[in-house]
């Protein structure tokens, strides 16, 4: 009796279904930095629009400004867009430069630490001009 | 030569002398082609962004806090220094929006030909640059 046919395998079927890869986390990086990018194409004009309004005003008139709950909606929407995407791509420029597992990790997590104080920053003072001028 | 390694890296240049052979790609012989220098100036121009956006995160804080602390940053922002930081914050964030869109056309799968890339190499920059130009004249002429 002959032996019947084996293919050899070396990823298990858990693997493929998980579909995660080499990186083990799948296309997420990559899709977060699309999705993010699509958001910042209108916010930014919308961005670039407002920041020539706002050149040159009185304090006063920034607090009214983004005291209007669409304005401060879309300065959120953007900080948020912004400093996600920011930190999935400095990500990739650490780990394209530091080849060094140890420093490329402390990199990474002191920079996504910066990162997210400065987005809570931002997003604070924007709530603080929002609700309390 | 004194590794037997070496003798993978030599070659003979045009007019027949032994020549060591650069490693490729070696950015001091190898021409970047356009698509190359404008991928890495996408990433030089988003790592520019990235820092500034402290500028930002300062003008809303300030903002947030006080008028001694509005004024501050605002004097700021109308010095030569942060002029010139502006205008390349601005330069960076067309440079990168428009470079950004030409990826997400890539992304989904159009404008691959050599052709297309062609003009689209010509497109980013140039549109780019009539952005920032557009920009700073509107700054200007409102002010």
């Amino acid at each position: 009796m002959s032996k019947s046919p084996e293919i050899a395998v070396m990823r298990s079927q858990l693997s493929r279904a998980r579909g995660l890869g080499a990186a083990h986390s799948g296309t997420g990086h990559w899709w977060a930095e699309r999705v993010t990018s699509i958001a910042l194409v209108p916010l930014t004009l919308w961005f670039v629009y407002a920041a020539i309004h706002l050149a040159g005003l009185p304090r006063a008139a920034v607090v009214a400004w983004a005291g209007h709950p669409v304005n401060a909606t879309l300065l959120l929407a953007l900080i948020l867009a912004v400093f996600h995407h920011l930190q999935l791509g400095l990500q990739v420029v650490i780990e394209d430069y530091i080849h060094t597992e140890r420093p490329r990790l402390a990199w990474i997590l002191a920079m996504k630490a910066g990162v997210a104080l400065l987005g809570l920053a931002a997003a604070i003072s924007v709530l603080k001009l929002a609700f309390a001028g | 030569m004194t590794d037997i390694r070496d003798a993978l890296m030599v070659g003979r240049s045009s007019d027949g002398r032994l020549v060591r052979r650069p490693i490729s790609p070696h950015l001091q012989i190898y021409r970047l082609p356009m698509t190359a220098k404008l991928s890495i100036s996408h990433r030089i121009s988003g790592v520019a962004l990235a820092a500034g956006t402290l500028l930002l995160v300062w003008f809303l804080v300030a903002a947030a806090t006080s008028d001694a602390a509005y004024a501050t940053v605002s004097s700021f922002l109308r010095s030569p220094v942060g002029y010139l930081m502006l205008f390349g914050w601005t330069a960076a964030l067309w440079y990168h929006f428009c470079a950004g869109v030409r990826h997400l056309f890539w992304d989904a799968g159009n404008g691959f030909t050599l052709p297309t890339v062609r003009v689209t190499d010509k497109l980013v920059p140039g549109a780019a640059l009539a952005l920032t130009i557009l920009t700073w004249l509107i700054v200007l002429l409102a002010a």
